[in-house]
């Protein structure tokens, strides 16, 4: 588990074949609804969905449409009013919260708009959060966190507290975290919703080396078309609470047509 | 979550609202302090109260009294035990028996008479007492001025304070009382004393008449009693001056001189009983109209005390007044622990508010926290951390400010105590167990005010709590 290249492509082929074809998320006849006052809000209605391990797809819809919705619930953050949601064969409408913390600390990793890392602490201890909650020990959870950071480029900031640091060191920052305990899947709100275009493609394409080099299944929540376009193999259309169109994408699977940010190491 | 990284956790929360968290546990500190000092000063109390009633001797004493002492007669008590006739008398056979009972460490009879005493030709009138070696370390005789008595049976007197006053021709003066035993001892110390006393003569005739009535007649009550009382004159030299308490236990029959237990047995003095015992004395041993027993322990009195009841004499001791006295002490801790628990009842207040606004202000953070994967009972223990490190802190503290608190007012109280020249008093007591109590109660009065908002901060729903700005 710490093996220096633990975060290196070598080992990603191994994780990929691994769980290929077989589908890693399977949503069925989900629905949520919330009741707001005296009318009842249909989030999410009635969706159908089956991922593939290893699959990059993109929840594309205006705001409101429940996209943000399909994807707390898989997250495991909220659950469903009916309907549900498989991820690795495990039914996360049946898991106790004790089992969904777990699931949640395990198998998914999240990124979010607004990055969502903790103001009081600096980027080492941001990253190496979920790993105190795993119970890691200390030593094994610095070298991991430093190993974590050095990926995303941020090794020589660590002991910066987030406000010190701009949106895309943030972001950066936030897609370590999501990243050290290992999941197999990873949830991205709008990962460049407060980026500016190149900070945006460079997060997007740290997030494409994650499908590509470490195999990780990607659900990404965006509005924007282009964007899920130019990295995504699926786009999934979401309107009113249901699935709408389901396309796949040919050019979301190479990457060669666009370049590298330079900090974007392999 | 393991306990090192809560911890870890627990202090850096603390210390990013510094300003909130210090004023919360400084309110803790407060409340600790006022339990510690309320408790403390109730302890140091008790503590001097019985370490001076334990030193006068009052506590492990058993008096004991013939129930033929008619003195008594028609007391309730004595209704119970055999008639007063046929009950024993206390001679010296009894005494040793008494001796020989488990937890008794002495048993001495109580010689006390009313004599005169002369000092450079003047009489004075006065009480006088025996007292045993043993007396030497009890309290009274701590502050004595000179020395105790060289042996037990040495023809030496220790005077009281107000008869050595006497003695010199000095009326002690109204109010607060500033004569220095030492002034006193000084010109009276090696001086001799005449005592002028009444001995009681048994007549030889008496005593072989008894014998012989025995065998006849079995009827030896009455002749048998035959004595004849002798004017006798003791020297006695002053060897020291004590300054008791005039108003102790023996309030009038008080004695105000001292003589050695085996000097005074020797010299035979009549005693009042023996008048009343004129008709039925037995013999020429002495008997004593009451018996001093000295028990080792005095938790052990009552066992004394029940087991001389069972021999047919009546006994007295101090045991239940000091039920009294540890009972109201007892009250006076718990209305001093009530009256300190309130401040940290504010306290728990204070704890439970801080923590329910951190959980508004950190909502967000616990929203994130839970989104990466802590559980339910991650987000419980690290509030539950939180709190008992305010409520461990703030014990530190405020056993610490207790502890001042007690010390300063110690202080304080000794010097207006020396300036009214009483000697200085340790009033204020901070045993160990006290802090140990102080610490563990603040720690679990935090951890019990924690649950509410550690409950409520790990039921936040995530999705929510995210939403939040």
């Amino acid at each position: 588990m710490s093996s220096p290249d633990r975060f290196s492509s070598k080992n990603a082929p191994v994780v990929g074949t691994a769980v290929v074809n077989s589908p890693a998320i399977r949503v069925q006849q989900l629905c949520r609804h919330y009741r707001m006052g005296e009318t009842l809000i249909r989030a999410v209605d009635g969706v159908n969905l089956e991922v593939r391990a290893g699959e990059f797809i993109a929840l594309l819809g205006s705001s409101g449409s429940g996209k943000s919705s399909v994807l707390n619930l898989i997250a495991g953050l909220d659950r469903p009013t009916s309907g549900s949601v498989i991820v690795h064969e495990r039914d996360l409408a049946q898991l106790s919260r004790e089992e969904l913390a777990h699931y949640r600390l395990h198998t998914v990793g999240m990124v979010f708009q607004s990055f969502n890392l903790i103001a009081s602490m600096t980027l080492a201890e941001n990253v190496e959060l979920p790993m105190r909650f795993a119970e890691v020990d200390r030593a094994k959870r610095d070298s991991l966190a430093n190993e974590a950071l050095a990926r995303v480029g941020l090794e020589e900031r660590k002991n910066h507290r987030p406000s010190e640091l701009s949106g895309g060191e943030q972001q950066r920052a936030a897609l370590a975290r999501a990243l050290i305990n290992r999941p197999q899947l990873l949830l991205a709100d709008e990962p460049t919703g407060n980026l500016d275009s190149h900070t945006g493609t460079e997060i997007m394409n740290m997030i494409r080396d994650f499908n590509q080099q470490l195999g990780m299944t990607i659900v990404m929540v965006t509005h924007e078309r282009a964007l899920a376009e130019r990295y995504a193999q699926r786009l999934i259309f979401l309107a009113d609470g249901k699935l709408v169109g389901d396309e796949s994408n040919s050019a979301g699977a190479t990457e060669k047509d666009y370049p590298r940010a330079e900090t974007d190491r392999p | 979550m393991k306990l090192p990284d809560l911890t870890e956790l627990a202090l850096r929360n603390l210390r990013e609202s510094l300003l909130r968290n210090s004023l919360t546990t400084i309110g803790i500190s407060v409340g600790v302090a006022s339990l510690v000092a309320m408790l403390s000063l109730g302890i140091g109390l008790q503590q001097l109260t019985s370490r001076r009633l334990m030193k006068s001797g009052l506590f492990d004493t058993v008096v004991v009294t013939s129930r033929r002492d008619l003195r008594n007669f028609g007391r309730e008590e004595e209704r119970s035990g055999p008639a007063p006739a046929e009950s024993r008398i206390l001679d010296e056979p009894t005494r040793q028996e008494i001796e020989r009972l488990p937890n008794v460490s002495e048993a001495y009879p109580d010689i006390r008479f009313i004599t005169e005493l002369r000092y450079e030709d003047k009489p004075h009138l006065t009480m006088v007492a025996a007292l045993p070696t043993s007396a030497k370390s009890s309290d009274a005789f701590e502050t004595v001025q000179g020395q105790f008595f060289s042996s037990d049976v040495a023809p030496e007197a220790i005077l009281q304070k107000a008869f050595a006053e006497e003695l010199l021709g000095k009326t002690p003066k109204p109010g607060i009382d500033e004569t220095k035993v030492a002034e006193l001892a000084a010109p009276l110390m090696g001086k001799e004393l005449t005592m002028r006393y009444a001995q009681r003569e048994t007549s030889k005739s008496a005593s072989s008449a008894e014998a012989a009535d025995k065998t006849t007649s079995g009827d030896h009550s009455v002749s048998s009693a035959a004595y004849s009382v002798v004017s006798r004159e003791q020297k006695l030299k002053i060897v020291g001056v004590a300054d008791l308490d005039p108003e102790s236990m023996r309030g009038p029959t008080r004695a105000r001189v001292f003589l050695p237990l085996g000097l005074a047995e020797s010299l035979h003095v009549m005693q009042p009983t023996d008048l009343r015992e004129i008709s039925r004395a037995a013999s020429d041993q002495p008997v004593y109209s009451s018996i001093s027993v000295r028990v080792k322990n005095p938790s052990q009195v009552q066992k004394v005390e029940d087991a001389i009841k069972k021999m047919g004499f009546n006994t007295f001791s101090i045991l239940d007044a000091s039920r009294s006295i540890q009972q109201f002490f007892k009250v006076l801790d718990v209305f001093l622990g009530i009256f300190g628990s309130l401040a940290l009842a504010v306290a728990f207040i204070g704890i439970v508010n801080t923590l329910v606004m951190a959980i508004l202000e950190r909502r967000r953070e616990i929203g994130i926290m839970k989104a990466i994967g802590a559980s339910d009972g991650d987000i419980r223990k690290l509030f539950f951390a939180e709190a008992g490190a305010m409520g461990l802190l703030g014990g530190i503290v405020g056993v610490a400010l207790g502890w001042a608190i007690g010390q300063v007012i110690n202080v304080g109280t000794n010097i207006y105590l020396k300036s009214q020249s009483f000697p200085a008093e340790h009033f204020w007591s901070v045993p160990w167990w006290l802090v140990a109590f102080a610490l563990a109660f603040s720690f679990f009065v935090s951890l019990a005010a924690g649950l509410y908002p550690a409950r409520r901060a790990a039921r936040l729903d995530p999705v929510q709590a995210l939403r939040y700005e």
